[in-house]
């Protein structure tokens, strides 16, 4: 149980200057939780969720088309994909109707640049910057009366950014810097002699004295989101922000390592919600896909089509949404070609869990870029 | 280059850019005028306790600490019986958390209002200069009399005096309770002063005595320089300053009274006679003695070259060009120990202007301008930026050492403090809010960002970790 008392004193050195003192709990008119998971650096959704049966995937990834060998086979989720192994724990909610996977889902972004793509996805806009406020936040006067949301991390997303009261929260004990981060420091001191040396002996010392998986990993931090919501007069909506997705190389050990800690992060929020899981919606999106051939680092580039994952006891679970576009004809001949609109995706989903018109919903939340909200997604 | 020649004012001279900084028409004339928008006591620092009001939490503290028997403070004869037993352990562990809570707040509150005048000031190189001469005459936290002494010396001693004559700079930081405390100056009797001579008639079980902890720090390391004095020279400074004391602190048998945490000079503790300091011998009465020293020391060739040795290292390399030391030198000594020309001269030097960038930052300085490149402002949860000091090795005013902290990479490049930096910097890119890193960048190192850093921000996978990357980039690690 976590009040406001121990919030605040385990709130970030960084993170108090970011929390919101309306974090104190007021009655909720809604039972329904969302929890939105930002996935950050492009996730290839061609391996999470791979189609079987189709040779040009092999033709195309070659050993990246499958995962590694300790993980085992892929796992069917239905007749035609599969799943990683990684995410063996969502194949399970899958299979017992408590997960879905939208396919093939692209923003309205075309480019590749993670910043300007992370901006649409967070603003629904239709180019980057041009919105400055976050669609979650302008979803929330439609919504009955409940306490601002949180943001699990040190400062508000632009998911959450605008007229509406939201806030943040982080442990005192922020996450160490990331793989990501760490290994992109060691490219960029690789020209200077001094800092390539000492980051050197810094990752030396670092690995002798073994990882650090302390509170402020990103399991921990769904737990405490997950506590946070369970609470019966606490926030209806949390927001996680999970990077470390932009695999360009050594790409079959890194995705499965991302994606299992994805998978612990739904599983922490499931566990941690306990009854309430089953008013629960969990949404996880990344900025774009990846490229659907290797490049020459036993990686992928940045492409265009990803998937959605859909998760909780509201979902329409055990399906796999979407128009599957197939591989024999890709977008600009590199990508996965986009069928369905992510914002259509947002607006159907979100309607759906909170009981909205799902055109005012679009009218409301997408109007930069409105596309018909998509249906089925969600339990009547 | 007319680009970098901004940056380099703004990160070398300057306290880093910000966002809203833009290009330099002439950045030359920017550093030398803002001197007349530096305020030296901003309302942010006026609001706070000064260094009287410290000196009478450190005299209450004393207070405590002998009634309740702790610490080894010898009792005084109408002081009440210490209490006992597990009432008495209660209580003073109440008075301890009490006491260090309030030092903690004080503390928290002085570093606060630093950061703020560093990241708001409308004067960021004078501000630097107050950095500067504030670690040239360290005092150190880690005493109870100095615990929250490093603020009140800095914003009473340091600012007002930043831009005028090194003497008056000198006699001020002397005089102030903060270096007295610090250098144990407040207690020092001379052994021929009228107190001394009471104490050995009345067979006192403590004798008053001399201390020349100050005497010889102002000669290592704020004047002439290590290697330039003599132990002669420390004995009759030490003499001449005896009776140079803090008000309301010092209980001694003869003593003039005077308001808690004011300078004092008692007559009765000061040593009579001559004395000769750098081969000249002064025969002044009374206060007269040390500040006429002082004065003198001030303007002495060796502190001239210590000085200018000091600025060149901190402005210009680590080991600075000894034709440039001998130039602000000279300037120094023909204006009088004026320290506005020294630092014309400076900004005038060739030298101070190259790249690629010289000096690595320091923890103090790369948190300032990270924080200044992420258009970061005051703000209450700031003042726990003394603990993110802690962690990256420097925290504010506790270099542990009159010396100061080390203005060399030798001190500060290395693997761990690297690694430390990295981590502060992802939670420093946190608080930027999703802003556009590419931006950032070009504000922050207009002219000075590399390709590589370019590029490397351009593809990280996040606004976040691409603030993080400008932060700990090669360019911005340095100066």
């Amino acid at each position: 149980m976590i009040d406001r008392r121990s919030l605040l004193a385990r709130s970030a050195l960084i993170g108090s200057l970011a929390l919101h003192p309306g974090l104190a709990l007021a009655a909720a008119a809604t039972n329904r939780r969302l929890v939105f998971i930002i996935l950050r650096g492009a996730m290839d959704g061609l391996a999470a969720f791979s189609p079987l049966g189709d040779s040009r995937l092999g033709a195309l990834r070659g050993a990246l088309a499958r995962p590694p060998e300790q993980l085992g086979d892929m796992l069917p989720i239905t007749a035609d994909f599969a799943a990683h192994p990684a995410l063996a724990g969502f194949a399970g909610l899958f299979k017992a109707g408590e997960a879905a996977v939208v396919h093939a889902v692209a923003s309205p972004y075309r480019e590749r640049s993670h910043f300007d793509a992370q901006n649409i996805l967070e603003t629904g806009g239709n180019a980057a910057y041009a919105i400055k406020d976050g669609w979650l936040n302008r979803l929330l006067p439609l919504l009955p009366p409940a306490p601002p949301p949180v943001a699990i991390s040190a400062a508000l997303p632009i998911l959450l950014q605008g007229a509406a009261a939201t806030t943040s929260f982080a442990p005192s004990r922020l996450p160490d810097a990331s793989a990501s981060l760490k290994a992109r420091v060691a490219a960029l001191y690789e020209h200077d002699p001094l800092l390539h040396r000492l980051w050197g002996e810094a990752m030396a010392t670092e690995m002798m004295a073994g990882s650090d998986n302390g509170p402020g990993n990103p399991v921990a931090l769904a737990g405490t989101a997950a506590r946070l919501l369970a609470q019966p007069a606490g926030p209806r909506i949390a927001v996680l922000d999970h990077g470390g997705w932009d695999t360009h190389a050594g790409q079959p050990v890194r995705l499965a390592a991302q994606l299992r800690q994805l998978d612990g992060m739904i599983a922490a929020l499931k566990s941690g919600l306990g009854a309430v899981w089953g008013e629960t919606l969990v949404i996880c999106a990344t900025e774009f896909g990846r490229t659907v051939a290797a490049n020459g680092t036993n990686g992928t580039d940045h492409g265009t089509a990803s998937a959605v994952l859909l998760a909780g006891g509201r979902v329409a679970g055990g399906r796999v949404h979407g128009d599957w576009p197939g591989l024999a004809r890709l977008f600009e001949d590199r990508d996965l070609m986009p069928t369905t609109s992510l914002n259509a995706v947002l607006a159907g989903a979100v309607a759906g869990q909170f009981g909205l018109d799902p055109d005012l919903v679009v009218r409301r939340v997408f109007a930069a870029a409105p596309a018909p909200a998509m249906p089925g997604l969600i339990r009547a | 280059m007319g680009m970098s020649i901004t940056a380099i004012a703004r990160n070398r001279f300057g306290l880093g850019s910000r966002p809203d900084d833009g290009a330099l028409a002439d950045p030359k004339a920017w550093l030398t005028t803002q001197f007349s928008a530096f305020d030296p006591r901003p309302a942010i620092i006026t609001a706070l306790p000064d260094a009287a009001a410290m000196t009478v939490q450190y005299r209450e503290n004393l207070r405590q600490l002998r009634q309740l028997g702790i610490g080894g403070i010898p009792r005084q004869p109408d002081d009440p019986e210490p209490p006992k037993g597990a009432e008495a352990q209660a209580m003073a562990d109440a008075q301890q958390k009490a006491r260090r809570e309030a030092f903690r707040a004080a503390y928290a509150g002085q570093v606060r209002a630093r950061l703020a005048l560093a990241l708001e000031g409308p004067a960021p190189f004078a501000e630097r200069l107050v950095h500067f001469w504030s670690n040239h005459f360290a005092i150190s936290a880690d005493k109870l009399a100095t615990a929250t002494m490093g603020g009140p010396l800095e914003f009473e001693a340091i600012r007002p005096n930043i831009s005028g004559r090194f003497a008056d700079l000198l006699l001020a930081v002397t005089r102030h309770p903060g270096m007295m405390f610090y250098l144990d100056q407040a207690q020092s009797v001379g052994p021929g002063s009228l107190l001394a001579e009471v104490a050995r008639s009345r067979n006192a079980p403590r004798q008053p005595g001399l201390n020349e902890n100050l005497a010889r720090e102002i000669l290592e390391l704020h004047t002439l320089g290590a290697g330039n004095y003599s132990q002669a020279d420390v004995a009759g400074l030490a003499r001449a300053l005896t009776g140079w004391s803090v008000g309301g602190f010092v209980q001694r048998r003869i003593g003039l009274e005077a308001p808690p945490g004011q300078f004092v000079f008692q007559p009765a503790w000061h040593e009579p006679g001559r004395v000769t300091v750098a081969g000249k011998s002064y025969g002044q009465e009374g206060e007269a003695q040390g500040r006429a020293i002082l004065a003198d020391l001030a303007l002495h060739p060796h502190t001239a070259r210590h000085i200018a040795t000091k600025l060149a290292t901190h402005f210009v390399a680590d080991t600075p060009p000894p034709a440039l030391v001998e130039r602000l030198a000279g300037v120094y000594l023909a204006n009088g120990g004026a320290l506005m020309p020294v630092y014309q001269a400076l900004i005038a030097a060739p030298e101070a202007w190259a790249t690629p960038l010289p000096k690595f930052k320091t923890p103090w300085e790369w948190a300032v301008s990270a924080m200044r490149a992420l258009g970061l402002k005051d703000a209450a949860g700031n003042a726990r930026i003394a603990i993110m000091l802690n962690e990256l090795g420097q925290p504010v005013w506790r270099p542990g050492s009159p010396a100061g902290w080390p203005d060399a990479a030798s001190r500060w490049a290395a693997p761990d403090a690297l690694l430390r930096r990295v981590e502060v910097a992802g939670r420093l890119a946190a608080l930027a809010g999703g802003a556009d890193p590419r931006a950032l960048a070009g504000s922050a190192l207009p002219g000075l960002l590399s390709p590589a850093t370019a590029s490397a921000i351009a593809r990280a996978e996040s606004p976040a970790e691409g603030t993080a990357l400008l932060l700990v980039s090669p360019e911005f690690l340095r100066r």
